[in-house]
């Protein structure tokens, strides 16, 4: 849900513009986002999630409009800038879809030490958090494995673990449960919770309904670029014709035993008797 | 084989890669030139690749050749692999360009061949200077490379001034490679699994120079993301590693025994 706040915002993005060669990804998007919130951005296939992602993460720079980290204009300028850079790094992660783009270095060990290396950490201080961090993720074990070579929901722990290191005031996710299988999404989800404790502001990029609750606690539905609904995610949840005309649903025709039946809420859980 | 051209490309890709990994292994093996500082390595061998382009003689190239493969034996590493991987591919490679030069550089003949100019002895000398050479570079190129972790001789190339951008393209490079080979295998395999029957040469060329331009658009477009996610994690072009290079006796011992050694091969090679 909502919530209105009187102080800066974490992030503050007003009208954005983003044109990706010519076709446009973000079309006067406005979004503000308090501390501590945890965010869900629904939406099907390229309706700017992954986007406003990148924006946040100072990746890409607006086309038009602005978007604020605590009251500052984020842009090329300001990332020029070593300290304010340094300092906006430290306190914004954002984990890629794709684990195979963000796992780069030869060793699991040197991948979570990447970052605090990048922001000249003191050795000692890398070593502690590197090992708590592993530990926390359990994957102490594949410290010394090549990153390319462990299993889907090994990649996906490591990612995040690359990024938590570095305990960000703020966690940008980018489908963190896509294409994991049942046991490793629950995993995640855990692992995501554990890391949080209600202090920390995260904004998830996902089309996955049935994860939301447990993710979020204000659900945004983006289409076309543009914020369409903003609400919590029991809300967005019961608005099927919302749900539907963003793409997140669709007619869904199934069989249970021998009933064949159709519903336009594949994410709710249901059985039949007989 | 139907798709004979196909699998044995995927099948390189696949090796350079496993190649890759062994040289990161290696790196990490306790070795002679694994102990020293990288900074020490990069100086000391590239001088030695240095004194061999500027010796004449063929003698001291064979002897800084000799030199490159006694710092492979004491660093462990497989000169059956080295054979395989360096010293054959450079030979054929270079052999390639030194034939003429055994017909065309005037001098005594040393073999008539029917219907070409007779093999001279000074041709034959050419050819087996220019051999020697690149034998000797890239064996002591190989072994800077084989000993050193990747990000280790980045930092040691940064060390000794080598500017940021020119870092920075190496750094993209290697991990481009990595990115270049996984695609590739992956896009031949799901070719190759619904290919049926046999190709002819021509359709095998046209499908080889096909698949070529969009695993370049597409590794193109992976190596940007992967820059990408290197800057969203603080990287600005500095290499930094969690551990400082520290100069210690037997680094300051071995930079002077091979800047020595270079010196004397240049000057003996006059």
């Amino acid at each position: 849900m909502r919530t209105e706040s009187q102080g800066v915002a974490e992030f503050e993005a007003e009208d954005l513009r983003y044109e990706y060669e010519g076709i446009p990804a973000l079309e006067g998007l406005s979004l503000r986002v308090e501390p501590g919130e945890r965010i869900a951005l629904l939406g099907a296939n390229g309706s700017g999630k992954s986007t406003l992602l990148r924006l946040m993460d100072a990746l890409h720079w607006a086309s038009a409009g602005s978007l604020r980290f605590r009251g500052h204009a984020l842009g090329e300028q300001a990332m020029e800038d070593e300290s304010f850079a340094l300092d906006f790094r430290r306190r914004v992660g954002l984990v890629f879809q794709n684990p195979d783009i963000q796992l780069f270095n030869p060793t699991v060990f040197d991948e979570v030490a990447f970052g605090p290396l990048q922001l000249g950490w003191p050795r000692e201080q890398i070593l502690d958090r590197v090992h708590a961090t592993l530990a926390w993720i359990g994957a102490e074990h594949l410290k010394e494995r090549a990153p390319y070579r462990l299993s889907g929901g090994e990649k996906k722990r490591v990612a995040i673990a690359s990024v938590v290191v570095l305990d960000p005031d703020v966690l940008l996710l980018d489908e963190p449960t896509a294409a994991l299988d049942p046991r490793s999404q629950s995993q995640m989800i855990e692992l995501l919770e554990s890391w949080n404790d209600g202090r920390k502001t995260t904004i998830t990029a996902t089309h996955q309904l049935e994860i939301l609750g447990e993710i979020s606690d204000r659900a945004v539905v983006l289409d076309h670029g543009r914020v369409v609904a903003d609400a919590s995610p029991a809300e967005i949840l019961s608005n099927a014709a919302l749900l539907a005309s963003a793409n997140l649903v669709h007619v869904h025709r199934h069989l249970h035993g021998g009933v064949t039946h159709k519903h336009s809420s594949p994410f709710l859980r249901h059985e039949h008797k007989g | 084989m139907s798709t004979g051209v196909i699998t044995r490309t995927a099948r390189g890709f696949t090796s350079v890669l496993a190649q890759a990994l062994i040289s990161e292994h290696s790196a990490h093996q306790r070795g002679v030139l694994q102990a020293l500082d990288p900074r020490v390595k990069v100086v000391g061998l590239l001088s030695l690749v240095l004194a061999t382009a500027l010796s004449r003689h063929i003698a001291v190239v064979a002897v800084l050749l000799a030199l490159a493969v006694a710092l492979a034996l004491v660093s462990r590493l497989s000169l059956w692999s080295m054979a395989k991987r360096v010293w054959l591919v450079a030979f054929l490679f270079t052999f390639t360009i030194a034939v003429p030069a055994l017909f065309l550089t005037p001098g005594e003949p040393l073999l008539q061949l029917p219907g070409v100019p007779a093999i001279t002895a000074q041709g034959t000398r050419s050819a087996a200077m220019l051999l020697l050479r690149v034998e000797s570079a890239v064996t002591l190129s190989t072994l800077l490379v084989l000993t050193t972790p990747w990000m280790h001789l980045l930092k040691a190339l940064r060390a000794l001034m080598v500017p940021v951008e020119a870092i920075m393209m190496l750094a993209m490079t290697h991990r481009y490679a990595v990115l270049l080979t996984e695609t590739a295998n992956a896009m031949f395999e799901s070719r190759q699994s619904r290919m049926v029957g046999r190709l002819e040469g021509r359709e095998q060329r046209r499908l080889m120079i096909n698949s070529g331009g969009v695993l370049l658009s597409k590794t193109l477009e992976m190596g940007n993301q992967v820059f990408l996610a290197m800057q969203a994690r603080g990287f600005r072009g500095e290499i930094r590693l969690l551990d400082e290079f520290h100069m210690r006796g037997r680094d300051y011992f071995a930079l002077g025994a091979l800047l020595a050694a270079a010196a004397l091969a240049v000057a003996a090679g006059r």
